[in-house]
């Protein structure tokens, strides 16, 4: 035992912390990212992790609390995305390119303003790449209830965004109103994401939203198996790349540890590289086909 | 403005503005916007890594562009292109944050990789730029009625022989030679933005396809030029004048689609679809 947990892995403080902290966030993504993978929209799930880092630092600039700035900037933008994103999805990935490359914009006017003021290029790097131990224990209350929020909402529209992921056609036949629904998920996809891209960073954000959901979906049958599945895979990538960032201490070349993000990434990447090449299970439907009429983009 | 030290940063400014024009129109005809935004920002951390070796920052960011073309190319064999574009940009980035977190003192180096440093161009840096665009633009007008043929119609495209997959693989070359060069000049975040905005707004203004490209090169050169000389005035960064400018582009393309389509009902004439 004492070869895979380095001595005092379980009485630090801080690990507690990221173990609980990393375990609510990769619960949500993967089972966010179910739907996101079935839907096709992991473009924005990434791009709503990015802007909403550009919130984070736009509120570090007005002194505003990050929390709400990462909010405030996921929301806005899965509004924004909604709105001028037409229904194709070579049309939404469009409206979704666009609306990253102008906060991209922003962020760096954000960051380079914040330069200005205060020596911070560090922090472009704990945005984009963050870190699981420099977790402050006083935002993790309201992460917590901010991600349940998340998992509840697309729980219990679980049924009508399979239907209408799946087919638009029926979906609207039975009274379903797909357009809400679908915006009430990318509203839920940005809680979620911006709640894990302030924690641990736009990065592993994607890593735990895509990741496990995609080989969930390859290995499990059914909906409900998926989400198990990927919830699993999720907390089991992020536990064992939280200990083994912690044995990494001593590693070399710098002799101060692995950062954490690379692990979760490596584990979850290659858990959907083993599955990868299992043949029997179809690739699901494609979501939100052609015929949705719509302005030509 | 246009002072000595400020004509390398316009003559690099304008090749990596008609090269974003045509890759970007291609990238949006085809869909291909995740791996436009994946490949140039995953390729920094090449940069990392040639940095942490000692070789030239190029050679890292053409290594791991080209790897991640591969990767993403590969991967959608199988897969939604989607999640293999997430997962192949997610390991790439992963990497990087390994090499960032070996090497000391990169954080600097890091934000110019990402936000670029248009100022101060040097000599140097401008021949490879130039040679690498024209070597890419050459690339694609010599596959360019299939590539077209493939963008538009895939399934007309592959009757005729033109399998999806190798397009996709070539196209996703060409994106990361353009990209390798394009990066230590203008940064990861402004080449997304540049190829993306004035594209997608080319597209809403018209229908041809290669006046859209036309015009896509076009407002990406306005955008680079306006965009130089207000950050030579204000001393803000040029991607916020470019994310900017490429999002404007955009909401007027839309407004001007909205316009027509309305005018063209009032008229009495025939409306395309109900929306």
């Amino acid at each position: 035992m004492r070869y895979i947990f380095e001595p005092g892995f379980f009485a630090s403080g801080q690990v507690h912390t990221a173990l609980l902290v990393g375990a609510v966030i990769a619960i949500t993504s993967a089972v966010v990212g179910v739907f996101t993978v079935t839907r096709g929209q992991s473009f924005a799930g990434h791009s709503l992790a990015d802007i909403s880092v550009t919130g984070g630092s736009g509120a570090f600039f007005i002194g505003v609390s990050q929390f709400w700035g990462y909010l405030a900037f996921g929301a806005g933008a899965a509004a924004f995305i909604e709105m001028i994103g037409v229904q194709r999805r070579r049309g939404r990935d469009v409206a979704t390119g666009v609306v990253l490359g102008g906060a991209l914009g922003l962020a760096a006017l954000f960051l380079y303003l914040g330069t200005q003021t205060s020596s911070t290029t560090g922090a472009t790097f704990t945005i984009l790449f963050g870190s699981l131990f420099v977790l402050t224990s006083s935002t993790v209350p309201a992460l917590i209830v901010s991600a349940l929020i998340a998992l509840v909402t697309v729980i219990v529209l679980a049924r009508v965004l399979l239907l209408s992921s799946l087919s638009p056609d029926i979906a609207a036949a039975r009274g379903v109103n797909v357009r809400l629904a679908g915006a009430v998920f990318l509203m839920a996809l940005a809680i979620s994401v911006a709640l894990s891209a302030m924690v641990i960073g736009a990065l592993l954000s994607t890593a735990l939203l895509i990741g496990p959901a995609a080989t969930a979906l390859k290995v499990a049958r059914g909906p409900v198996r998926a989400m198990v599945t990927a919830a699993a895979i999720g907390v089991l990538a992020t536990w064992l790349g939280i200990v083994l960032s912690y044995d990494s201490f001593y590693w070399r070349p710098a002799g101060k540890g692995w950062p954490v993000s690379f692990f979760i990434v490596v584990l979850v990447a290659g858990a959907y590289l083993v599955t990868y090449f299992k043949p029997s299970r179809p690739i699901p439907p494609q979501p939100a086909q052609e015929h949705t009429c719509s302005p030509a983009l | 403005m246009f002072s000595s030290f400020m004509m390398n940063t316009w003559i690099a400014g304008t090749a990596v503005a008609v090269i974003a024009g045509v890759m970007g129109f291609f990238a949006v005809l085809r869909g291909s916007t995740f791996a436009a935004h994946a490949i140039p920002n995953g390729a920094f951390a090449g940069a990392a890594g040639a940095g942490l070796l000692g070789l030239n920052a190029l050679v890292g960011l053409a290594v791991f562009s080209i790897a991640g073309a591969l990767g993403i190319a590969g991967l959608s064999r199988r897969s939604r292109p989607d999640v293999a574009t997430a997962l192949t940009f997610v390991l790439m980035l992963g990497v990087g944050a390994l090499f960032v977190s070996w090497s000391t003192g990169y954080a600097q180096e890091a934000y110019k990789l990402l936000f670029g440093e248009t100022y101060g161009v040097s000599a140097d840096e401008v021949t490879p730029l130039l040679v690498l665009g024209a070597v890419s633009i050459a690339a694609i007008l010599v596959m360019f009625r299939p590539l077209m043929l493939s963008s538009a119609l895939p399934e007309v495209a592959a009757a005729r022989g033109v399998s999806p997959q190798r397009m996709e693989l070539a196209f996703l070359l060409i994106m990361a030679l353009a990209t390798s060069m394009t990066v230590p000049v203008v940064g990861a975040l402004l080449m997304f933005s540049l190829m993306i905005g004035p594209a997608a707004a080319a597209r809403s203004f018209t229908a041809s396809p290669v006046v859209a490209l036309a015009l896509s090169v076009g407002l990406a050169l306005v955008t680079v030029w306006i965009g130089l000389a207000l950050a030579y005035e204000t001393n803000w960064p040029l991607g916020f004048f470019v994310g900017i400018m490429g999002a404007g582009f955009f909401l007027m393309g839309q407004a001007w689609t909205a316009l027509r389509t309305r005018s063209l009902i009032t008229d009495g004439g025939a409306s395309p679809t109900p929306a």
